[in-house]
């Protein structure tokens, strides 16, 4: 926590939980997915599903997937703007077990053939987490820069990422891999300290192994500027 | 170093025979990696997101739920009158505790302090005192580097948050900073400030969080005037001499302790205190849920 956890974020009210933490999960869900979201189907649990109507909860997650950030005062109207936009979204109730009662489970789908499944949770003050990805379990939080790499689980791939982020000099702080089975598909996540290029994520994109790639940058604060 | 209690903090400044806020703002440079223009350009940054808020309000906007708006216009146009009790000052902070407030339940731009729901504390405070009074945007910077310290070690120490705390943890953090802000701005000691810290906390000690229907609005919105008004009134205390008689950093551990033993009801889950009324259980019934 830094002063300026106490001293904002500089938010859309009413709550740092249930609204700016739920743009962050709708934004984390866009740059996972990858490319514009076309259609979402929303899923809220527990305080999201109970409170979130009446913290804008929905308009924010909504607002996310379209970009905006959680100081974006264009949150209040994102229902609009999802139409503007060509976003058809459906919204519902949902009750994952064990879940943190902020929870929100999304389905996105974007343009040619991308889909992504992602569940996260707002965890309080606007912070968020990212606990499931297509169906495997994750863990990171978006306060990083964050690589997410889809790979076959098969030997070298991972030496080979850390390698070329170790000649790049970019220092990984957190990493962590996952995989539904031995021999299947496999995610890798990665929290650097510095920032990737894009042609430094497109390297990466071309290793043999490697499915897929999202990066996320951390928060560029915007307001102010 | 890092900001663990109010004490640390002021035996910092004096072994350094510099001042409570710059050691705060030295340890924001450390702990985020940035140099001294950085931190205070992002303070700047923060303290014109609170003017431009306040400037935003208009008192013709509700809530999402309808529960709440318009009260900070109401006061406002009372105070105009002439007719407020309080008068002067005191009737402005009222005023502006009440916009900031509404704007953030009305789903406008605000800055959290510490938290979303007590957005209104801080800025009430120090709006009209920097309108009245010939204070430099230094003075500012300087009240806010105290203020969100004092707010690092009690989130520290204790709690921010409703669901941890009770509403103590978060109108009541937001006075002891507002009360630490005030004091800096009028020139008093950083002691001085310690003690308005410490009795901002202790007359708002017990503080339930007990918002209707799970909402940030019913009683939230004027909860931030007693935390704003009470913040006034320590820093006035502690300006006049009059000191805590339990130490800063006591009190705060106190408030933690408090909050830990609150029961769940109390800690912003709607199953208690005013969300618990028959109005406010009405309110619930009737709320759009998904």
């Amino acid at each position: 926590m830094d002063l300026f956890d106490i001293l904002g974020p500089i938010m859309v009210g009413p709550s740092s939980s249930h609204t700016a933490g739920a743009a962050r999960i709708g934004n984390m869900a866009r740059t996972l997915l990858g490319t514009t979201p076309r259609r979402a189907a929303i899923h809220l649990h527990g305080s999201f599903a109970e409170t979130g109507l009446g913290h804008g909860t929905d308009l924010a997650i909504i607002g996310g997937l379209l970009g905006m950030k959680p100081d974006d005062l264009r949150i209040p109207f994102a229902l609009e703007e999802a139409e503007k936009e060509g976003l058809e979204y459906t919204l519902d109730a949902v009750d994952l077990r064990d879940a943190h009662p902020n929870t929100a489970l999304i389905e996105l789908w974007g343009d040619g053939d991308a889909h992504l499944v992602v569940q996260a949770c707002s965890i309080g003050g606007g912070a968020i987490e990212v606990h499931m990805l297509d169906g495997i379990e994750v863990f990171f939080t978006g306060d990083h820069n964050t690589l997410v790499i889809r790979n076959q689980d098969e030997f070298g791939t991972l030496a080979a990422v850390t390698t070329i982020l170790n000649q790049l000099h970019i220092n990984v702080g957190n990493m962590s891999v996952h995989r539904d089975r031995r021999g299947g598909d496999a995610l890798m996540v990665l929290e650097t300290d510095q920032h990737l290029k894009p042609s430094q994520v497109q390297f990466l994109r071309e290793l043999p192994g490697v499915i897929s790639i999202t990066y996320f940058d951390k928060e560029v604060e915007t307001y102010g500027t | 170093m890092a900001l663990d209690s109010i004490r640390e903090i002021l035996d910092e400044a004096h072994a350094s025979g510099t001042s409570f806020w710059e050691v705060v703002l030295q340890a924001d440079m450390e702990e985020r990696q940035v140099t001294r223009e950085a931190s205070m350009a992002k303070m700047l940054t923060t303290w014109m997101a609170m003017e431009e808020a306040a400037d935003a309000y208009t008192g013709t906007r509700k809530s999402v739920s309808g529960l709440v708006g318009g009260d900070g216009m109401k006061m406002r146009q009372y105070n105009f009158r002439g007719e407020a009790l309080s008068g002067g000052y005191v009737s402005e902070v009222i005023a502006e505790a009440l916009s900031m407030a509404e704007s953030n339940a009305c789903m406008r731009r605000i800055v959290a302090c510490p938290t979303a729901g007590a957005c209104g504390v801080m800025p009430a405070v120090m709006l009209p005192l920097v309108k009245n009074y010939d204070i430099k945007q230094r003075q500012i910077l300087e009240a806010l580097y105290v203020a969100s310290g004092v707010g690092i070690v009690i989130a520290k120490k204790a709690c921010i948050a409703g669901a941890s705390g009770g509403c103590q943890a978060e109108i009541g953090t937001a006075s002891g900073m507002a009360a630490a802000a005030l004091v800096k701005l009028r020139g008093g000691s950083d002691e001085t400030a310690a003690h308005a810290v410490a009795m901002a906390l202790s007359n708002l000690m017990g503080l339930v969080c007990d918002p209707i229907a799970g909402l940030v609005e019913v009683p939230c919105v004027k909860r931030n005037v007693i935390g704003a008004v009470n913040a006034v009134s320590a820093a006035d205390m502690a300006m006049a001499g009059i000191e805590s008689f339990v130490p800063v950093d006591e009190v705060i551990e106190a408030m933690g302790e408090v909050g830990r033993h609150m029961p769940v009801e109390y800690r912003e889950t709607a199953l208690g205190g005013l969300a618990n009324t028959p109005t406010g259980r009405a309110v619930k019934d009737s709320m759009r849920r998904l």
